[in-house]
């Protein structure tokens, strides 16, 4: 009877461990879920000599993607991306980050590219103001600019198809 | 005597007027105690990671715009949450991260107190 007190103490701490050290820590969540996405006016990577703004998609729900040639998560989850984009139910918009825009075109020459556009964020400050601290991640964003999903790492075929997709009908 | 204190306020005088945190220091104190969210095991101000050079450049403009301390933390925890800092804020919902191990400390103490009281007591007791 004495050692319940410890015993509970014991498998109180059991508890926390458990649920915090299965935590990937790598995965941090971003505090701009349930606000607007933060706006930008960027060269697009195909015309620079136009360019492009969230503000243009106002009134629908689409993904805003960061990716570069010299990222090398980027080319797993690009299979995924050209599929999701020739099933059309979801505009797939690029944020081209930190790269050489020679290598980004190269890149999708190669691939294909599953993007309505991609603009070029060649500084990566548009990234700082969407808290990107990683290639890739993507953003969900809906009809009036809010951002709500983020996805850290690679898009996989179930994080689309149980989570952007389902959400972006009920957002729809 | 009058000689040693025009010394003193001689010494004293540039480092009132022309003293205090420079840019660089300033910025290395403000990395210092940020979290670089690629190695997260550094500060900004140590990590040679692009992100982390691209967030020094950001803090260091803001220092030169004369931005305040709070406002270049706040700038950074609303796009990258409270993680980026090392010291959690207090808040409401970080109390029981400041106080918690305290409380559990102090729970602890007392069932210590208890069951040395406890024990000393059957040992009194016994032959």
């Amino acid at each position: 009877m004495r050692a319940a007190l410890p015993l509970a103490v014991f498998g109180a701490l059991l508890l926390f461990l458990a649920a915090g050290l299965r935590r990937d820590p790598r995965l941090i969540p971003s505090p701009l879920i349930g606000h607007p996405a933060p706006l930008f006016d960027l060269p697009r990577l195909d015309r620079p000599g136009k360019r492009f703004s969230p503000v243009e998609m106002r009134g629908r729900v689409w993904l805003l993607n960061t990716w570069a040639s010299w990222c090398v998560s980027c080319r797993q989850e690009h299979v995924t991306l050209v599929e999701l984009a020739r099933s059309k139910h979801i505009p797939i918009y690029g944020l081209n980050y930190k790269d050489d825009r020679a290598n980004a075109l190269e890149w999708l020459e190669r691939w294909g590219n599953p993007y309505v556009l991609s603009v070029e964020d060649a500084d990566g400050r548009v990234g700082i103001d969407y808290g990107v601290y990683g290639v890739p991640e993507t953003y969900l964003i809906d009809k009036e600019g809010v951002i709500r999903y983020k996805q850290i790492g690679p898009l996989t075929r179930d994080v689309i198809d149980q989570t952007i997709l389902p959400m972006a009908a009920e957002l729809n | 005597m009058k000689r040693f204190v025009l010394l003193v306020v001689c010494l004293w005088l540039p480092v009132v007027l022309f003293g205090g945190e420079g840019t660089e220091a300033r910025l290395t104190r403000l990395a210092g105690e940020l979290r670089c969210l690629v190695c997260q095991n550094e500060t900004l101000a140590d990590s040679r990671a692009e992100l982390a050079e691209d967030l020094r450049r950001e803090i260091r403009s803001r220092i030169e715009a004369g931005h305040s301390d709070q406002e270049i933390r706040s700038f950074l925890t609303e796009r990258y949450g409270d993680f980026i800092l090392y010291r959690p804020p207090l808040a409401p919902r970080t109390a029981p991260l400041w106080f918690g191990p305290f409380l559990i400390g102090a729970i602890g103490f007392v069932a210590l107190v208890r069951s040395v009281k406890n024990r000393s007591r059957v040992c009194r007791g016994g032959l």
